[in-house]
């Protein structure tokens, strides 16, 4: 009788707070978005401070009244691999910014709402339905693989065009809807193996690798399967999980006791500065190469970048390089929202650019439907070229897999030099 | 035969709570009313309040702390979904998705009865651990399982795919922490609820049969109910048992209900078995009725947050220590009880006392 | 490759051990925390890896962002982890005292998302490189086919010298005893005049000032620093503490080193995927064999 009363309790005191929660969210959703564009760190801001740029931005949005644009990004903010959701979310969030600012896509002012899915895939259908609430015509998203496939799915059945900045695995973009900025894992695989075949880099190769990450075990299958065809040898293949990725001191040893002259890492910098750490600590001197996800490894804050030095690593994007584009993007980025921005933020800002661009060349217009908008830019993904942060020149084909060259890069005296 | 009519009358109310929502939901929807966020939320509602009141099986009923339960829906989730994905082209959506959920709920309960056997003999925390200890082998055991179909038949490795030596032709089952992508989408709100019947059918039963009040003498008195001749291990098993393939079941819906299926420490690691005991603390240890209120209550409550952007999930960790001490706390519930007292002029309270 | 003979097969054994050790010797230092919170106050922590985290960010901020020497910036981190750690017990925990071990146990698992949700938003959540705060010089042995690192020296140092200070604590000082009479009985403590929740207090102080230097070696010895950092060695260390026998003190260093070793030999010599699987199945026969753990009381049923 007690407990019965108990829940009867517990659950109108949910009740209570659930229909203020709702409330509050109906409140929050749509000003939230359009209250992004005026934010500069989202992290500063109080509840209440929220609330009432709730109320500005409305009636924002209706003394100008123009038609908008709603993108809806998807990537894990909270949780372990915030990091990566975090990063694409502000990057996105600039190339927002600068579109609104240059007028628009075809005259509609732009609008960002970027959902947590915790990096689970049950929750990014979440986030994606949450989005589709709120009215999102196009998806930027997912930042992880698999929650990338598990909304490609709905996407796909729903008809809304989806780019996933940073999703890398192959089934990623399988539906003819979803398009991607990044590189595949097989792909990424495929050329560090014959990069290092080809240029004679080493003989003896280890490999250490994140057997728990789809990103990670996607590269090292491909890597694996293309190094037989090449003239070196992997001497040892060490794995991690995502739950024991603090000490790499056996991985290391096992390495450094089969010889190898090299060792590849496709995983991403956070655990890789821990390695190059602790291969320094115990005197074991080799070289190091890496895919795309060490890239950010130097502007870990406060790593010592010595530990970096000779590291060889196949990337799209550098924070360091020197054209317009990047050094203004870095600049932002830095005054924003106080980083350098990773590969992720440069993916994020890439990603909102190209669906300006198909936007612009499919002629998207406020009046259309989210099937039209998904048809006509399935139809210019593949005719646009985009100049980009992560590459030159970026074409598509049907498949939805970019074509850009991977620039490999050698870390020199603490910034990257091309090789 | 007062007391029975009792129960009845409140077995059905729980019956009737879950049939009544499950209506009011399929009017909503036919009037356009649900949105799409919770519309995507049926299926992983049902799934957690069936995972909620397994678990309340096993903590309320036989009055053992078992945080593995994540891990029996893993198993659950992985074989029914490998096994869909073989059988996709072969057999039709329905006759698939029954014989999944019994491939899926007998995976986990065999699992549960292997882990049952050398786990049941600790107790308290130490049982916890345990329970614990196995969720986790699980989830690293299917993170580095490789699994391919192909002419030759099954293919299945431990270290990576390409020590599967797979025909041309094969098909990829389990891709390692890639884990099972393509499975069919057959889970639905219907199937869901009917799941929760059969669920709280089988529970609800089990608490009322002889065996069921056999378990609940072990959780009040161990040594008096050894005393008059209950085999403790025996029936501590059965219940742990079907409380582990109802978890399978619930794995058996999510994993139908996401085209990719992956083992991560987010979906079933200990986090979520922690999860899942929220749901049943909250709901009250050994109420089943208030577990389903919870489970439902708190999957609702991290989506309604996402208005708050960076500040949800804070906000949610408030919430759920604030539920805590207001549903727990001795100076709480005397609080509630005085109030209750004024209100009902104190007879009520005098007797649950 | 390996045909350097048993002299080399014997080197590469010694160099996994002594990592192991060292991975362990941070897993015994976090063990210790919780298991004198368990013993004392008969809780689960789980919020413990968490304070840890704190504990870390503190030295961070005060060792790079305002330039104070490593030493101090220890002293402030155990000051801000005892504040954090009897504030936590005030507000979250003391409510709930008399309540269901479960409810406290999931208001644990609230202050856990709670600190990394606050680390979170307050220190952003890209990866700080921890400044190792042991300056000593690596050990090199065999013409550098061996290292010791100074901070895995320090770290086990630290440990015996916590856990010896701990066990002469609780068993020689007034305020020790009466912590050892709380957790055997609350009301009979009570009713001889200890404060209770006073001493309860006073455990989670000094398992928080723990946490404080747990956290710094921690960050020493693996130099990343997340809102997540704490939370897997955290889980770690409790098991290294259930595998100890939770609640006795030598219990958690040894099961701290022990599990380190295990784990760190089953990566080179099993399988790095299933290590942990491995360290887990240990832990399941250990308790199977010894259900209280390896130094853990034997708890006598009364009827």
């Amino acid at each position: 009788m007690k407990r019965k009363m108990l829940s009867l309790v517990l659950a109108g005191a949910m009740t209570a707070a659930m229909l203020t929660g709702c409330g509050s969210t109906a409140g929050t959703e749509t000003g939230d978005a359009s209250g992004e564009n005026s934010e500069t760190t989202a992290t500063e801001e109080t509840g209440e401070t929220a609330e009432e740029s709730t109320e500005t931005s409305d009636s924002a949005q209706s003394e100008s009244g123009d038609a908008v644009f709603k993108i809806g990004g998807i990537g894990p903010l909270t949780g372990g691999a915030a990091v990566y959701g975090i990063a694409a979310m502000n990057g996105s969030q600039i190339a927002v910014d600068e579109i609104n600012a240059a007028g628009g896509i075809n005259g509609m002012t732009v609008e960002l709402n970027f959902q947590d899915d915790e990096l689970d895939a049950e929750k990014s259908i979440n986030a994606y339905n949450a989005l589709k609430d709120w009215g999102a015509q196009v998806i930027d998203g997912c930042v992880t693989s698999a929650c990338s496939i598990a909304v490609s799915d709905k996407t796909a059945q729903d008809q809304i065009f989806q780019i996933t900045p940073s999703g890398s695995a192959v089934d990623c973009v399988a539906n003819d809807n979803a398009f991607r900025i990044c590189f595949s894992d097989p792909n990424q695989g495929i050329a560090s193996a014959q990069y290092i075949g080809e240029n004679g880099v080493a003989s003896k190769v280890a490999v250490i690798y994140d057997s728990s990450d789809v990103y990670s075990s996607g590269i090292y299958e491909k890597f694996a399967e293309e190094a037989a065809n090449q003239s070196f040898e992997i001497v040892a293949a060490g794995a991690f999980t995502a739950d024991n990725k603090t000490d790499f001191s056996v991985q290391l040893q096992q390495a450094k006791d089969a010889g190898a002259e090299l060792v590849f890492l496709p995983i991403y910098y956070t655990e890789a500065s821990l390695i190059l750490t602790q291969a320094a600590d115990m005197g074991f001197d080799v070289d190091f190469f890496g895919c795309d996800g060490l890239d950010g490894i130097l502007n870990v804050e406060n790593f010592d970048t010595s530990l970096a030095e000779g590291v060889m690593l196949l990337t799209p994007f550098a924070a360091d390089a020197t054209d317009e584009l990047t050094v203004n993007f870095v600049a932002t980025y830095n005054e924003k929202y106080g980083e350098t921005p990773n590969q992720f933020a440069a993916d994020g800002y890439d990603t909102v650019y190209t669906i300006k661009a198909a936007a612009e060349q499919a002629g998207i217009t406020a009046d259309m439907s989210n099937e039209e908008i998904c048809a006509a830019l399935v139809e210019a993904m593949t005719q646009i070229t985009v100049d980009g942060l992560t590459g030159d020149g970026i074409t598509w084909d049907a498949s939805g897999e970019p074509s850009k060259a991977p620039k490999a890069v050698m870390i020199r005296d603490g910034v990257y030099t091309a090789m | 035969m007062k007391k029975l009519s009792k129960t009845t009358k409140n077995n059905l109310i729980t019956y009737g709570m879950v049939i009544l929502a499950y209506i009011i939901v399929q009017i909503l929807i036919s009037t356009g009313h649900v949105s799409s966020l919770i519309q995507g939320l049926l299926v992983p509602f049902c799934t957690y309040v069936i995972v909620a009141v397994a678990l309340n099986l096993t903590v309320g009923i036989l009055g053992e702390l078992s945080l593995g339960h994540a891990g029996f829906m893993c198993v659950g989730a992985f074989s029914s979904a490998v096994f869909s994905l073989a059988m996709k082209e072969t057999l039709p959506g329905g006759l698939r998705f029954f014989l999944a959920l019994l491939i899926g709920a007998a995976a986990a309960a065999l699992v549960g009865f292997l882990v049952g056997i050398p786990v049941l003999r600790l107790r308290g925390d130490y049982l916890a651990i345990v329970t614990l200890a196995f969720g986790e082998i699980i989830k690293n055991i299917i993170n580095a399982l490789y699994l391919g179909v192909d002419s030759n038949g099954l293919h299945f490795s431990m270290k990576d795919a390409l020590s599967l030596n797979m025909e041309e032709d094969g098909l990829m089952l389990i891709k390692g922490a890639q884990g099972v992508t393509g499975t069919p989408n057959d889970s639905n709100f219907t199937v869901g609820v009917i799941l929760i019947l059969v669920t709280l059918f089988i529970v609800l039963n089990f608490i009322n049969s002889r065996t069921g009040r056999a378990v609940m003498s072990i959780r009040d008195n161990r040594i008096a109910a050894e005393s008059v001749g209950i085999n403790i291990t025996k029936y501590k098993l059965i219940a742990f048992t079907i409380s582990a393939s109802l978890a399978g079941v619930a794995g058996v819906l999510y994993a139908h209900n996401l085209s990719t299926l992956n083992a991560l420490p987010k979906n079933f690691g200990y986090n979520m078995s922690i999860l899942i005991l929220v749901f049943v603390v909250l709901g009250g240890i050994g109420n089943i009725r208030g577990s389903i209120i919870a489970a439902v209550l708190l999957t609702l409550l991290p989506e309604v947050l996402r208005g708050l952007s960076d500040f949800r999930m804070l906000i949610y960790s408030i919430v759920l220590i604030a539920m805590m001490i207001f549903n727990w706390s001795p100076n709480a519930i005397f609080f509630r009880k005085r109030l209750k007292q004024r209100f009902t002029g104190g007879k009520k309270a005098e007797k649950e006392a | 490759m390996y045909g350097k003979g048993w002299v080399w097969d014997c080197m590469s054994f010694l160099a996994h051990l002594i990592n192991g050790i060292s991975l362990g010797s941070v897993y015994a230092l976090i063990a210790l925390g919780y298991t004198m919170v368990y013993g004392i106050a008969k809780m689960l922590n789980f919020a413990h890896g968490d304070v840890i985290m704190i504990g870390g960010y503190v030295v961070f901020v005060a060792v790079s962002g305002m330039g104070l020497s490593p030493l101090l910036s220890i002293l402030i981190s155990m000051a801000a982890c005892t504040v954090l750690g009897v504030t936590i017990e005030r507000v979250a925990y003391r409510p709930l005292r008399g309540a269901s071990p479960l409810a406290v146990l999931i208001t644990a698992i609230g202050v856990s998302y709670f600190l990394q949700n606050i680390a979170l938003l307050v220190f952003g959540s890209d990866t700080k490189a921890f400044t190792n705060v042991v300056t000593l010089p690596n050990l090199v042995l065999f013409d550098g086919e061996l290292v010791i690192k100074s901070v895995t020296i320090v770290t086990v140092l630290v440990s015996i010298v916590i856990m010896a200070g701990l066990s002469l604590f609780v068993k020689k000082t007034k305020i020790g005893r009466a912590m050892t009479a709380v957790s055997e009985d609350k009301g009979a403590a009570q009713l001889m005049g200890i404060n209770v929740n006073g001493t309860i207090a006073v455990t989670f102080a000094i398992g928080s000032a723990l946490a404080a230097v747990a956290g710094v070696l921690l960050c020493s010895a693996y130099p990343s620093l997340t809102p997540y950092t704490g939370s897997m060695p955290g889980i770690k260390a409790f098991v290294a503490a259930v595998f100890g026998g939770i609640g006795s003190i030598p219990g958690a260093f040894i099961g701290g080193i022990l599990l380190g070793v295990i784990e760190n030999l089953s990566k080179a010599y099993i399988s790095s995927q299933l290590a942990d699987a491995i360290v887990f199945s240990i832990l399941i026969i250990v308790l199977l064999v010894k259900p209280t753990g390896l130094l853990g009381k034997k708890v006598q049923e009364k009827v």
